[in-house]
């Protein structure tokens, strides 16, 4: 329990954005690619499959032991990279008082393979006349004993707090898209309702992964051959697995304010939802329910999206979208591709940003679906829909 | 009459349905009746072979049929039975609709090797690549796969079979992970969100490459022979844990609502407390600040003394290090006190159930408290003289107990403990 807890509900706002991503790191570096419409794809490498690959990074800046940096696998270094950053800009890094209270919630994927045991492993297994205990001999053998803590869900925040020393509490939610959801969601309403005063979330992903384009290919959700904008997917579906790492620090105004810290924006509401998706246009009026709930009370307000082009997911939200014809759209799968467990901290990323630029970044879209907008925004309102499961959404504003 | 409050002015949190199941068996009544006979569910792994294990042994659940074979499909297998059983005995909402939030602690999930292997046979070569992989992933082939190794696979399942409302929350904390899942359930309720919450987790993960993973960082009992006698926690001869599958389940739900609709009251969730350790990926701070300060936050959220607590239902996993890190935090919390309270592990019968644990050792605290037995801690032979805890060695005893300690700590540096208490007078 803290000793703040004050009257009422609190308002929290967002005091730090860190961003490792495919366009860059840091907040100046994503926001001129955006600006300049740029998008890093790369069709070859994993070809017919399209990816984001992360944009280098000096990993040496945000986790500074190389020790540390060889028990992680790609997404964990991401993660804490990103994460360092977030701690960076919230003018909290190092600050052994503020970050031994920092609650902390990861939306994290994990269990990135070695692919080269098993290759040799299957191989091995369809040349025939493996003896019983061959499976048990070749993993007992071959697999680093620290790869596990690599695999590990809960090891990207165990790394957080070993490297960066967020200790408060650390929670750990899986689930694609909806897990970062809900890390919002929770970390919010902890905030409001006076349990923690500030908190630590977002997620990573490393989208230059065979074993996880194996995943997303069991249903034919990957993007193939030639990359284009999400909306002008409509012919050949798919998402763009992509890599990145995105987190921010909520705090509540209270606390921010007595550290003297400049927020970016204020997190006013997350909601959340799981529709069956047994029939059409479940998910449509599943982010109908939602936007009801949310409180947007700007005509104008824009609308950043996660969408990516998973289908029916994409085509049953651009229907929601249109329905609220006014609002600027953008959608962050075409810059970033789809980062899963990252993609909606990317999107509060990017609103509070927005926000506190007071500016909206241009479209970029071949089709004409997001328009531009030139007015400064007070309130954006950020989409998450799982490509599988679960509908998302938050409302962010503008701290006049 | 207003409603009751803790002392910190908040909703009480209480219980009013639990469903577990371990490598003892099924339900309640069974575990308990073999819990405080001092049975282990140690045995020797049948369902893959074991040659050049260096740990044979695991407290495997094999009375649920799952074939062919997958830790999720028997994680999610396990985590239907305890919910049926749990809500079944709260008497809440109906048939496929649960009036609150679903919360579930389960492994992470991913691909397994029965599956790697199925889909090296529909390749046909030699010489197998991932590329070669990929390229017969598609096409509606394995389809099902996509939906069963999804991270939130299973928490989908359970949201869609019991009608939870709102977005499911699945979640891992390690071997904290099943008391996270509760904890998560008392600030909903508290918060005022909800009445009822539905708190879960299961862990079904004894498979070839799971034993070897825990097995390669030197955390498994190598003590193979015999099995039942392998899981030794707090003896001086322990050399570590005992994987094991189980799954527990709560329905939590507000003194008020539980009061109002007249369902009996198996118990409350009078605290929770977390905190991290950022020392080491495996092992635990050597000063122990962080385990004490975790049994502390527990306190406090309580609004209770050490003196209050008159059983801990320990971690013990029986890994030569959590039980002496054990150890130093509770004595330092309680004092002289820790030589006398009762402290026993499950552990040292139904194994480690990892993402269950928490939860399952929820539900064995709160049948403690309703049927006033301590369950023992058996294969205690040889005590540790380094950690002289009264660990109920061996038999069950009939003690009063008000209010019951339940620790968690794991990998990660996650630490959780919750206190649970009889109805409030």
């Amino acid at each position: 329990m803290t000793e703040t807890k004050v009257a009422g509900p609190a308002e929290v706002w967002i005091t730090g954005i860190g961003l490792a991503t495919s366009l860059g790191e840091g907040l100046d570096a994503n926001w001129q690619a955006l600006e300049a419409r740029r998008v890093n794809v790369d069709e070859k490498t994993f070809a017919p499959y399209v990816v984001h690959p992360f944009a280098p990074v000096n990993f040496d800046t945000q986790i500074p032991k190389k020790g540390d940096q060889r028990q992680m696998e790609a997404w964990q270094r991401i993660g804490t990279y990103a994460a360092g950053l977030a701690l960076d800009t919230a003018g909290v890094k190092g600050n052994k008082e503020i970050l031994s209270r920092m609650d902390m919630i990861v939306a994290a994927g994990g269990g990135e393979r070695d692919l080269a045991v098993d290759e040799a492993i299957v191989s091995a297994q369809a040349k025939g006349n493996v003896p019983p205990g061959f499976l048990n001999e070749r993993l007992m053998n071959d697999l680093r004993p620290t790869l596990f803590l690599a695999q590990l869900s809960n090891l990207l925040a165990g790394n957080i707090a070993i490297v960066h020393g967020v200790t408060g509490t650390s929670r750990t939610f899986m689930g694609e898209e909806t897990a970062a959801v809900d890390a919002a969601r929770i970390a919010l309403a902890r905030i409001v309702d006076g349990e923690s005063d500030i908190a630590l979330i977002g997620g990573a992903q490393n989208g230059e992964r065979k074993d996880l384009l194996v995943l997303y290919e069991f249903d034919d959700f990957n993007l193939k051959n030639k990359f284009e904008p999400v909306w002008a997917r409509s012919a050949r579906p798919g998402f763009a697995l992509g890599s990145a790492g995105a987190f921010l620090v909520l705090e509540s105004k209270a606390h921010a304010e007595a550290r003297g810290a400049k927020p970016y924006a204020r997190l006013t509401n997350v909601v959340g939802d799981h529709a069956r998706r047994k029939e059409p246009g479940q998910v449509t009026a599943s982010l109908q329910a939602l936007w009801t709930q949310l409180g947007v009370t700007n005509e104008n307000a824009p609308v950043i999206t996660g969408a990516a082009g998973a289908e029916p997911a994409t085509a049953e939200e651009r229907a929601f979208l249109q329905s609220h014809p006014g609002h600027a759209v953008r959608a962050t799968g075409t810059m970033f591709g789809h980062t899963m467990e990252a993609q909606f901290p990317i999107g509060l990323a990017l609103a509070a940003l927005s926000l506190s630029r007071g500016a909206l970044f241009p479209p970029n879209d071949s089709t004409g679906f997001e328009i531009e907008m030139s007015t400064p925004p007070s309130q954006i309102v950020v989409v998450g829909t799982g490509h599988w499961r679960g509908e998302g959404m938050a409302l962010v504003e503008a701290i006049s | 009459m207003a409603a009751p409050r803790d002392k910190l002015g908040r909703p009480i949190v209480v219980v009013t349905g639990m469903g577990v199941a371990t490598s003892l068996g099924a339900g309640k009544s069974d575990n308990w009746k073999k819990l405080t006979a001092g049975e282990s569910g140690i045995r020797t792994v049948t369902r893959f072979p074991i040659e050049g294990l260096k740990t044979t042994m695991a407290g495997t659940v094999d009375f649920v049929p799952v074939e062919p074979f997958s830790s999720t499909d028997l994680s999610e297998r396990l985590a239907d039975l305890v919910v049926e059983e749990a809500i079944a005995q709260a008497g809440i909402g109906s048939a496929g609709d649960f009036p609150g939030p679903l919360f579930l602690a389960n492994a992470p999930i991913e691909l397994e090797w029965p599956h790697r292997e199925q889909m090296a046979r529909a390749i046909g070569k030699t010489e197998i690549k991932y590329d070669d992989m990929l390229q017969i992933s598609g096409g509606g082939r394995f389809t099902p796969w996509h939906r069963r190794f999804l991270f939130g696979s299973i928490v989908d399942h359970l949201a869609e079979r019991f009608g939870t409302k709102g977005s499911p929350i699945s979640l891992s904390t390690a071997c904290a992970s099943g008391a996270t899942a509760i904890q998560l359930g008392v600030e909903a309720i508290r918060r005022g969100e909800t009445d009822a919450a539905l708190c879960v987790a299961t862990e079904g993960s004894v498979n070839p490459e799971a034993l070897i993973r825990f097995s390669l960082l030197s955390a498994l009992s190598t003590q193979n022979s015999p099995p039942q006698a392998a899981s030794k926690p707090f003896s001086k001869n322990r050399d570590g844990f005992v994987m094991a599958e189980g799954a527990g389940a709560l329905v939590l739900e507000s003194y008020e609502a539980a009061r109002a609709r007249g369902a009996k009251i198996l118990g409350v969730l009078a605290g929770c407390g977390e905190l991290t350790d950022s020392f080491h990926r495996t092992r635990s701070s050597p000063d122990g600040k962080p385990i004490i300060g975790c049994v502390r936050k527990a306190l406090a959220d309580a609004g209770m003394t050490p003196e209050q607590i008159d059983h801990i239902n320990a971690h013990g996993t029986a890994t030569p290090e959590n039980d002496k890190m054990e150890y130093l935090g509770i004595s330092t919390v309680f004092g002289e006190r820790a030589k006398q309270i009762p402290i026993s592990s499950n552990k040292s019968m139904v194994g480690h159930t990892i993402s269950a644990a928490g939860a399952v050792e929820a539900i064995f605290s709160l049948l403690t408290l309703e049927h006033q037995r301590i369950p023992p801690t058996i294969n205690y032979e040889i005590p540790d003289p380094a950690i002289p805890f009264d660990v109920v060695p061996n038999k069950a005893r009939d003690a009063k107990v008000t209010a019951v300690m339940s620790n968690s700590f794991g990998f990660g540096g996650q630490n959780a403990s919750l206190i649970l208490t009889r109805e409030p007078a």
